[in-house]
């Protein structure tokens, strides 16, 4: 198996916002924190567009670089957690984070801030799979259910998809061909590395 | 010469023997996680696959990804 992955066809995603409900319903996510957002540029101009934007897990994690207790690791499947008996809740993962997705509870055990809480790939953390230890603190364990991340799989358009970054890519490039147009995943490159990692394309506005 | 050697030899185990005392300080990474096709307690986990059977396991997920995200295979 290749790596879990996440991709969000732009020219499918219409900003319905059913995977942030999905994801926050799924895991019981207290009000203030979003683990999951949909990021429309060009709001409201005639060919504008969305995409769904959550933790990439990265396969070289600028969070996981940065953190000044270790809190996070990597699964055999390529998902990126962290282990929130360690976190402090520093922040430094949310400033090294190029897709905003470390998130921070209003009400934790550092007052203001609280321990950092973000996507988990809905694979739930280090406490044993689907015990209720893990839900309190990281979510439902999908994964370990034999299921895909529930925005992904509650996705209406199936803009968003999820699972090993094989059949992503082939479900998405049968897409392309199919349409002839849209081969470019925001984020994509950013998140999982190519020669145009972060660089806006051609002609973009922001 | 015999006293300054076990004067050495003293220190030498004084300060190994301190060593011993230091409590690990590993962090985060230290702690295991188990992988998901191991199974879990949830009661709702889907048929298909056997927990502990890795091959089954990423059989099941690549048949769900593309039974539920690939539409072009419904309407083949």
């Amino acid at each position: 198996m290749a790596r879990m992955k996440f991709a969000c066809d732009a020219e499918r995603c219409i900003e319905c916002n059913g995977c942030v409900t999905a994801c926050k319903n799924e895991h019981e996510v207290p009000w203030g924190v979003n683990r999951r957002r949909v990021v429309t540029l060009n709001d409201g101009v005639p060919g504008e567009k969305s995409i769904s934007v959550a933790c990439m897990h990265c396969s070289d994690a600028p969070c996981m670089a940065v953190c000044p207790v270790n809190c996070f690791y990597r699964t055999d499947e390529g998902v990126v957690l962290h282990d929130k008996d360690v976190c402090i809740g520093c922040g430094y993962c949310s400033y090294a984070c190029p897709f905003g997705a470390p998130q921070f509870p209003a009400a934790g055990t550092f007052g203001v801030r609280g321990k950092m809480d973000k996507c988990t790939f809905c694979a739930g953390g280090p406490e044993a799979n689907g015990s209720q230890a893990e839900f309190e603190k990281y979510g439902r364990n999908r994964l370990s259910e034999g299921k895909l991340p529930a925005c992904a799989e509650m996705c209406s358009t199936k803009a968003l998809l999820a699972g090993d970054g094989d059949v992503v890519a082939d479900i998405f490039r049968t897409r392309v061909v199919q349409r002839g147009k849209g081969a470019e995943v925001w984020g994509w490159g950013t998140a999982y590395g190519s020669k145009k990692a972060g660089q806006a394309p051609e002609g973009a506005k922001s | 010469m015999m006293t300054t050697v076990l004067r050495i030899i003293g220190v030498v185990a004084v300060v190994g023997l301190a060593a011993c005392g230091e409590k690990p300080q590993t962090l985060g990474a230290g702690k295991t996680d188990v992988s998901p096709y191991q199974g879990g307690e949830s009661a709702f986990a889907t048929p298909g696959w056997k927990a502990g059977d890795k091959t089954s396991w990423e059989q099941a997920m690549k048949a769900r990804a593309l039974n539920t995200q690939n539409e072009y295979n419904r309407t083949r």
